[in-house]
């Protein structure tokens, strides 16, 4: 199929131009011009995506977005996994986050460790009406008997905490005041607050800041002995082991990774980045503001990178290296070096299967545009991109190191915008999650899950990459996908030739 | 460096790698990990009777629930009726966590819209959001039904569905005669089964009682015909489909309420589905004039039946009946109240159940089972597990109440294989983690998350329940009927005999028992 290299940029930017007026179509009037301004395609030499991002849902569309808990508990704090993370309010948030994000870590799951638990206040009518605050001090009270071996605990909040006016931040201090100091952060991310996810990073980044940095001293001495090479994994979550096939390549460079966060991270790690070198930004969305506060407050420098497929990595290793000496600038050269063989047998033996297909990507905080130059590297050409819940500085991103000339651009999409846009542009892969998987195979149409690696992965570093090329051979090239029709029925034509 | 691209390592066996866990290792000093003999102290502390008693006063905290909220369910009836969108009026990731929850357990598209509540309208109330909401899902989903049910959020601001629907309509959102029925389903009542309950009320009162004030009342002509509610059921495509097979094998005039069995089982073809099957509303309207109207979970259905029986309806209820005694009862059941006989056919099947249950029973009698899940699936599988001649002793509900748990004990005590069984309302996980540890069983039935529970106590688990998200495709067949009797009996001994051959296959050991004839 592959439509993007048998047809002039013009031609492709033409199509797509008239392809969201074709959607849009669809829309009540007030819709419809509220949702052309998140619909693009893109212009090279443009400094953003020319679309409007991080602004309220529309109700009623399908969009595909969730919440500030989800983006507080299910992303940022749930990982860490020394502490208990409650989820304070009704059952469902808790049960239907519960594992599912694929969290990677080593422990002793109950014991010290509680990442795959689900810890719920189970609120009940009284609660709401009475207030739930009596209900918390016995919660963490029974925390502290049952799991003696906690490290901390984060109270994430559903959206009543917030409409009840509990006062989460005074029990808090209290308890931990009785628990002679414990770690007890309460976070305020009641799922109605702002628009999607990203505020709840936000809100979760602050939590950090407030409940933990401003209860450290930054000049006690650190529980290990520093070196010049000290570095913090910023905005990894360790999904399928992520973080691990990063941090092997951190290390064989010469550098040393004294935090992780927050898959497969610790209170203490937490409490020691103040100590790095350097913070190393994987996902900057849902942390960047934790180190532009750490660069402000401690002087701690960031760079943003990216370690999907090899071009990318290489690229990333050198500017991180840049930040040292000669030592670890050859660290990487030699790692680089190291991996080389594994890279070109991984691309000679994908690369031929997959050379000049198309993906059309819809996800979450850093993916959008990070997988990009992972396909890229593979032969394939990604034709369409957006963010669930990216702002303008994403777009900037995506816009001067990612995307081509005529990508078409949707941000904050939704079901029968993807839908369409999918059947008019007939990728041969479609990467987003676990809500639109099920669309598009039903549609014939190749998918992999690139939140959850499909319960694949790890996808990131070098090792990540062959996964990643494996995984996306096995989809484009499942021989199910020459059987959706039945034989005795006449070939489909092309829907695209069709419309057109 | 173990990874290549002839043979493609992933999170399964890479980091297993020297390397990777010699990396792992020095990850520790950073981690100030606890010291692995107080772990392992602790470790063996929650296995204890002091530590159950312990677990067992718990009055507050809730660890690894057996349970869902309101709207899950509410969401779950709608879409079984024809052409029907649920639209959830509240915040919304709620929406975000429903449909991905239903997709990972079925694995099939879940569709499903939220009214996006935000701050302004938690401070001013969410009409806008519906007013707006249901002109745009109007607009380009095409439903003929949009079924509205709540989040907590829009409850705790104390939103009015029915005076929001009203003002929409008038604004135009859709048109005047558009049927929207609503049910308010607060997460912080009852659990997923309650906003079943709700859901499938509200869509029968819109039907029967005059829409809203919009439309007259229905007047009841009783005829001969029969509904039928599922309730909450992860095995609801097989389960749907089996009950009508039987209604059709015995010519009954039937109407399955809230059919979802098409829409969560679609073909690939080619063809996204957003709808597919559902009860027809003309057939949801005059389900009215039926008969009677029979729930196969009394507790999915509670409001429901009763104001189905307010209308004159002959009501019976079921504890989501599996196995032999139980499907004899429901069909028993569906004669009687319709006066037709009972096949030749059926009775073939249900002889092939004794047939299987005879040839079988000894490797499951005596057996000692735990169980979990939903409050009619406990019973039912409770139930079929004491006909087998096995004991169910442990049997946890955590959306289960008091009368639950006197049903059950009452269960209990009129089988000899019941003695010393327990219910379990209101209890969750981790209090199973302790009865497990102290009072052991041989096999474990519950959900996916019951591998946590297998994977610390070394009970053996047998998937069952909802949701099962690591095991695919066992809802397309039914637990229900003869038919589904067989299935669970399959699954149990499957697993009965893994676990003899896994405890016996150490060569020159233990071996002799390593049968190839069991």
């Amino acid at each position: 199929m592959s439509l993007a290299t048998t047809r002039s940029t013009a031609e492709i930017r033409a199509r797509n131009k008239e392809l969201i007026e074709e959607v849009l179509k669809v829309y009540p009037e007030k819709t419809a011009k509220r949702r052309a301004k998140h619909l693009n395609v893109h212009q090279a030499g443009k400094a953003d995506c020319g679309v409007k991002s991080n602004i309220k849902s529309i109700p009623g569309v399908m969009t595909i977005r969730g919440c500030a808990y989800a983006g507080s508990k299910g992303v940022v704090w749930g990982p860490i996994k020394d502490m208990v993370h409650i989820s304070h309010g009704p059952v469902g948030c808790g049960q239907y986050s519960w594992g599912s994000r694929r969290n990677y870590y080593v422990g002793t799951t109950g014991i010290d460790s509680f990442v795959t638990l689900q810890f719920t206040s189970d609120f009940q009518e009284k609660d709401i009406v009475f207030g739930g605050d009596k209900k918390l001090v016995k919660v963490l009270d029974e925390i502290h008997e049952l799991f003696p071996l906690n490290n901390g605990i984060t109270i994430q909040s559903e959206c009543p905490i917030g409409l009840i006016g509990d006062d989460i931040e005074a029990v808090s201090r209290a308890k931990s005041k009785e628990y002679g100091g414990k770690t007890i952060v309460p976070v305020r991310c009641e799922g109605f607050r702002g628009v999607s996810q990203s505020l709840g990073h936000h809100i979760a980044n602050d939590a950090v800041r407030d409940w933990i940095f401003d209860h450290i001293e930054p000049d006690g001495k650190p529980k290990f002995e520093p070196t010049p090479y000290d570095v913090a994994i910023i905005g990894d979550y360790n999904i399928g082991g992520d973080a691990w096939s990063s941090r092997i390549l951190l290390e064989e460079m010469g550098l040393r990774v004294i935090a992780q966060w927050s898959g497969d991270g610790s209170l203490a790690e937490l409490e020691a980045t103040p100590k790095a070198k350097l913070n190393i930004l994987h996902c900057y969305r849902s942390m960047n503001y934790i180190s532009r506060h750490m660069e402000e407050k401690f002087g701690i420098p960031w760079c943003e990178y990216n370690f999907f497929g090899p071009s990318k990595i290489a690229e990333s290793l050198r500017r991180i290296a840049g930040y040292f000496d000669d030592k670890i600038k050859e660290g990487a050269e030699r790692v680089i070096e190291k991996y080389r063989p594994l890279v070109d047998a991984v691309i000679a033996k994908y690369r031929p299967r997959l050379e000049g297909k198309s993906v059309m990507l819809y996800v979450g905080g850093l993916r959008p545009r990070h997988v990009i130059g992972a396909y890229e590297d593979l032969g394939m050409d990604v034709i369409g991109t957006g963010y669930e819940f990216g702002h303008n500085d994403d777009y900037q991103r995506t816009a001067q190191h990612y995307v081509k000339d005529s990508t078409l651009i949707y941000d904050d999409v939704n079901g029968y915008e993807f839908e369409r846009f999918v059947e008019k542009l007939q990728p041969d892969l479609v990467g987003s999650g676990i809500k639109e998987k099920y669309v598009f195979q039903k549609m014939g149409v190749p998918f992999r899950q690139m939140h959850s690696w499909d319960y694949s992965g790890p996808y990131h570093g070098y090792d990540g990459f062959a996964i990643f090329a494996r995984d996306m051979d096995m989809a484009i090239n499942s021989p199910v996908w020459k059987k959706t029709k039945a034989p005795w029925k006449k070939a489909p034509i092309a829907k695209l030739q069709a419309a057109e | 460096m173990a990874q290549s691209a002839e043979h493609v390592l992933d999170h399964v066996e890479l980091f297993r790698g020297q390397e990777y866990q010699q990396m792992l290792e020095k990850k520790k000093i950073f981690e100030n990990a606890r010291d692995p003999a107080e772990v392992e102290r602790i470790k063996e502390w929650t296995k204890t009777a002091e530590y159950r008693e312990k677990n067992f006063a718990r009055e507050a905290l809730t660890v690894n629930p057996a349970k869902a909220c309101q709207p899950l369910g509410a969401v779950f009836a709608s879409v079984g009726f024809e052409r029907t969108l649920p639209f959830v009026h509240g915040s919304q990731g709620c929406v975000a966590y429903y449909r991905s929850h239903l997709s990972r357990h079925f694995k099939e598209p879940s569709s499903c819209v939220s009214s996006s509540m935000t701050e302004d309208a938690a401070v001013f109330g969410g009409l806008n959001n519906m007013t707006d909401g249901l002109a745009n899902s109007y607009n380009m989903y095409k439903p003929k039904m949009i079924a509205v049910s709540t989040t907590c959020m829009a409850e705790v601001i104390g939103d009015d569905l029915n005076a929001f629907i009203k003002t929409s309509k008038e604004k135009g959102s859709v048109p005047a005669d558009f049927d929207v029925p609503f049910a308010h389903t607060p997460a912080f009542v009852g659990s997923h089964v309650t906003g079943y309950d709700n859901a499938l009320k509200g869509i029968l009162e819109h039907f029967w009682d005059g829409k809203a004030g919009t439309a007259p009342k229905l007047k009841r002509k009783p005829n001969g015909a029969i509904n039928i509610i599922g309730g909450f059921d992860g095995y609801t495509v097989g389960n749907l489909r089996e009950i009508k097979r039987i209604l059709e094998l015995m010519g009954i005039q039937h109407t399955v309420l809230a059919d979802n069995s098409e829409v969560f089982d679609t073909p690939t073809d080619g063809e996204f589905r957003m709808y597919d099957g559902g009860t027809p509303l003309e057939d949801a309207a005059s389900a009215i004039h039926a008969k009677a109207t029979i729930s196969m979970q009394q507790w999915c259905t509670e409001k429901t039946l009763t104001f189905v029986a307010e209308h004159g309806h002959d009501v019976l209820s079921f504890n989501y009946p599996v196995g032999l005694s139980a499907t004899d009862d429901f069909v028993v059941a569906l004669s009687r109240i319709s006066g037709k006989e009972i096949p030749e056919q059926l009775e073939r099947e249900r002889g092939r159940l004794v047939d299987a249950i005879a040839d079988s029973s000894a490797h499951v009698h005596g057996k000692k089972f735990a169980i979990y899940g939903d409050p009619d699936l406990c019973y039912g599988l409770a139930a079929f597990l004491l006909e087998l001649g096995a004991e169910p002793t442990h049997v946890l509900c955590t959306n289960g109440n008091k009368a639950w748990q006197e049903k059950m004990q009452a269960l209990f005590a009129s089988s000899p294989f019941g003695q010393g069984c327990q219910a379990y309302p209101g209890r969750d996980l981790w209090h199973m983690r302790s009865l497990l540890f102290t009072e052991p069983v041989d096999f474990l039935i519950g959900n996916t998350y019951g591998k946590y529970l297998e994977r610390d106590t070394g009970t053996p688990l047998i998937r069952i329940g909802f949701p099962i998200f690591d095991r695919h495709h066992h809802h397309r067949s039914p637990v229900w009927g003869y038919q589904g009797g067989l299935n669970v009996l399959v699954k149990i001994l499957d697993k009965i005999f893994d676990e003899i051959d896994k405890n016996t296959n150490v060569l020159g050991k233990t071996d002799y028992s390593f049968d190839i004839i069991r």
